[in-house]
This record gives structure tokens, sequence and C-alpha cells, in this order.
């Protein structure tokens, strides 16, 4: 019941912070409805026991991501749109395209979730590892080692492609 | 639901009232260490020798005019002092004053909370607290702050990375990232972090001055050249907010400083039992004298060192102590995985 109360009204907070992020019409408003937004993810990741998930949520995504988006936000100058977003009538059809392939995916999930016989629970992983962070670098570093390397190539790249770009500058 | 509800909510009341009285005696103490410094005596007319000066300060405060500038984003410019003033207080959550005394026959546990993720969590609460400045400087519509909200959430966020990495290394010798944790892996080491650890400790300390924006790392509040800095339009209480959870946050530092590197609540050498008589002074009362030495030697550094420039400050977290926390984190890999 307790559980019930407060995943919804979580729920009702994270949905309504999504919407004013995309409805806000000052860009730094909508930035700090983001921020809103993951801290309410945050606390139902707290909800469902995942603890260092819900750190990391706030660390990175809130305490980090948002802040760089922030800095941008309010050292470039927003307000002379470009030209080539102008035209109303292109970007909603945009809109439209995008939103439409959400649906279908979202849908999609939902049909494919509702014909396997409920979620299953997840089996006792056998590991060494006691507590919610231990068990997330032990699968990390078993399970998800593959994955969890070439995320990290990626990110190498990405951060080497970056300062490549700021050098070619200087 | 006494054991659940009553007990935690009682702990939170008596937490945050003794923080908020212990951050506007810091303001005097303060006041009082840098008057001494420069040969002067320091609020001496409020009550004997200024104890009373606080409660002045605070009226006087609460009475001002609360202006909000006419052309400030209203909204914005309301919550950015409540954004940096709420991460300094909830971080107590997770600090062990004691492990557990005994009251009136019952034992309680003198921590609000003991998380598995303490230290993330204090780390995350910082984070958060970058808000109420970057917010502060973009609402007040205005040159200067908003140049010093920037320059201030640079610095932060710099500093932040070398703190974070020093904290692994230190994760890896602690096994835990629990603060409670971490205190009693330092007892069955029998030995205080900062032996251990010393390079760590250097780096909280200076990632500490510069996270809190303390002298020598007060750019965001350089007088000289931004007229007061991020809070420059603020006026009253909300002013008070920001004064308020920069001197919490220095006592969030110290109090973590101390839990990590200094034993928590431990007494000195816990491994030596010629000094187990030490242990007739309370734990709780350990760990607020080492934390009241950090705080003290933060006024002492403000009052004697000059400021850093801002390049220099940049080079300073960059160049060397994020290297310096990265190599850290390497030796003290290779030790745990060799010895």
């Amino acid at each position: 019941m307790l559980e019930a109360i407060v995943f919804y009204t979580l729920a009702v907070f994270t949905l309504g912070f999504g919407v004013l992020v995309i409805t806000a019409r000052n860009t730094v408003h909508s930035v700090l409805f983001l921020v809103a937004n993951f801290l309410c993810v945050a606390v139902l990741y707290v909800a469902l026991a995942a603890e260092f998930l819900a750190v990391i949520q706030v660390l990175v995504y809130a305490g980090g991501i948002v802040v760089l988006y922030l800095f941008v936000v309010m050292l470039v100058n927003l307000k002379a749109i470009p030209e080539a977003q102008l035209d109303p009538a292109r970007r909603s059809r945009l809109g439209f395209a995008i939103a439409a392939a959400l649906l279908v995916e979202v849908s999609a999930i939902l049909v494919y979730a509702g014909q396997r016989a409920g979620p299953a629970a997840p089996a006792a992983v056998d590991t060494p590892a006691r507590g919610n962070t231990e068990l997330v670098g032990w699968l990390l570093y078993t399970d998800f080692l593959i994955p969890f390397e070439l995320a990290s190539v990626l990110l190498l790249v990405a951060m080497i492609g970056a300062i490549l770009l700021a050098r070619r500058e200087a | 639901m006494l054991e659940t509800y009553l007990v935690p909510l009682l702990k939170i009341v008596v937490l945050l009232n003794a923080v908020l009285v212990a951050v506007t005696y810091m303001v005097l103490l303060e006041r009082k260490v840098i008057a001494w410094v420069q040969v002067r005596l320091g609020p001496m007319r409020v009550g004997p020798h200024g104890v009373l000066q606080p409660i002045a300060d605070a009226i006087k405060l609460l009475l001002k005019e609360d202006i909000t500038p006419a052309r400030a984003d209203r909204w914005v410019f309301t919550l950015a002092p409540i954004v940096s003033m709420v991460p300094a207080l909830i971080a107590f959550a997770v600090i062990p004053f004691d492990s557990a005394i005994t009251l009136f026959g019952y034992p309680i546990t003198m921590y609000v909370a003991d998380i598995n993720v303490g230290l993330l969590y204090i780390v995350a609460t910082t984070s958060i607290s970058v808000y109420g400045i970057i917010l502060a400087g973009y609402a007040s519509n205005s040159k200067f702050p908003l140049l010093a909200g920037l320059r201030a959430s640079a610095q932060l966020i710099s500093y932040e990375v070398a703190i974070t990495m020093m904290l692994v290394s230190l994760v890896v010798m602690a096994g835990t990232l629990s603060m409670v944790g971490i205190v009693r892996a330092q007892l069955e080491a029998g030995m205080w972090y900062v032996f251990v650890q010393p390079v760590a400790f250097v780096i909280l300390f200076i990632g500490g001055l510069a996270e809190t924006n303390r002298a020598p790392f007060d750019l965001p509040e350089a007088e000289q050249e931004l007229t007061g800095g991020f809070h420059t339009e603020y006026s009253g209480m909300r002013f008070a907010l920001f004064f308020l959870a920069e001197y919490a946050n220095m006592i969030v530092v110290s109090a973590v400083a101390t839990t990590l590197f200094l034993g928590g609540w431990l007494r000195p050498f816990p491994n030596v039992g010629a000094l187990a008589f030490l242990d007739l002074v309370p734990g709780w009362i350990w760990f607020l004298g080492k934390t009241f030495v950090f705080l003290y030697v933060f006024i002492w550094i403000r009052a004697t060192l000059p400021r850093y420039r801002y390049d220099q400050l940049m080079r300073l977290g960059w160049k060397v102590l994020i290297p310096l926390a990265i190599a850290n984190l390497v030796v003290t890999g290779l030790l745990k995985v060799l010895l």
C-alpha cells in the first residue's frame, strides 16, 4: 500500500517535470525541470532498493551532465534562433515522426511483456558479493564484462576526440 | 513504529539544530580568530567577549529588507539560496558521530543513517550544491554575479573530479562505501588512514578548501574583481542562507575528512593498548574535537594566505591534483594486490 502511494506520487512528479521540460519557454527553467525529473527518478531507484543506482543517477546525471547543459545554455545566446529551425511545419512533422516511432516501440514492449507470464523474479545470483554496490560491480566484471569494456572504449574515444577538436581551434 | 519513525525523526531535529547553531558560532569563531591574527579584538560588544554576536547578526539579517532585483528571474532567484543550503544539511545524515551510546538505558546509534553507499551519497549532495551558485549567478541578471557563478561552478566541478578520484583509493583500502564501515576498517587496521594515505589526505584537504570556496581559493567571492561574488544581488535572510551554506559545507568537509582519515570517533592510536585510558573520553567528543581542528585550520589559512589567480587554480586542479589522485589510486591498487 505504502509502496503504491510512493510510486504513483513519484510517477506523477516524474512525468509532470518531464512535460514541463519540453513546455517551459525559458531554456534555463527547462534544464532545471530536467534536474527535478532526474531527482524523482533517483527516488524511484531508492524505492526499488537500488541505492547505488540512485546515488549514481544524482551524481552523474543531475550533478554532472546537467551542470554542463546549464553552462552551455548560459554561455550561448539562445534568443537568436537559427533560420533553418524557424520553419514550424517541418519541425512539427519531424516531431510527429519521432513520437510515432516511440509510440510503436513502447506498445511493442507492452504487448511483448503482456504475452510473457509475469515478471520473473530475479534469480538469486550466485556471487560472493553482498550488498547493492558489490553486486553491481560483480555483474559488471563477470556477465557484462564485454559491454562494459566497449562502453569504456567508446568514452575514451569521445574524450580523445574532444581534446583533438579543442586543440585544432587553439 | 517508535524505532522506525520517531527515533530517526528526533535525531534529525537534534542534528539540524546542532548544525545550525554550530554554523552561526563558526562565523563568530572566524571573526575572532582572524581578528587575533591581525592583532585586533574582534566582536566585543554583544555579550561578554562578543559571544552573543551570532544572535544579534541573525536578528539583523532577519529584519533586513528582502530585495529582489526588478529584472531578476524571480523563481530561480528564490530557489538558489535554498538549493545551496539543503545539500549542505542533508549531507550530515550519513556522518557517524559515534558508534552507539546508551541514553536512558536505550542504545542509540549516533548517526541518522548508515547506508551502503554513504560516501557516494556525500559526493552526490556536494555535486548538487553547485546548482545554488550557478543559479544565483544566473537569476540575478547582473554581470558580476554571473561571472562569479561561472567561476565557482567551474572550480567546483574541477576539484570534484580530483576528490572523487582520491576517494576511490580510500574505498580500495577500506573495502566499503559506508561511512561507519570505513571507521570500522580503520579500527581493524589499527591505524588512522592519514598515516596510510597521506597523499589522499592532502588532496582531500586542498580539494575541500576549493569545494567550499574558502581562501586561498575564494575566487567566486573576490571582492576586488567581482564586487562580492555570486550573491551580490542578495540581501537579508537569502544572503544569510548562502553564508550559512558555506559554513555548513566547511563543517561537512571537516567531518568527512575526520571520518575518512582521522578515524572518526576512534581515539588516537587505536592499536596501542597503553593508551586505552583515552577511551574514557566518549567517541563523539573525539570526533567533534578532530572536526574542530580542521575548522580552525580552515580559518587560519584564510587569515594567512593570499588568493590564487584563476589560471593557477585551474592548473593546480587539473594538472597537479587529478594526476596525483590517479597515481595514488594506481599505487594503492598495486599495493593492495601485492601485499
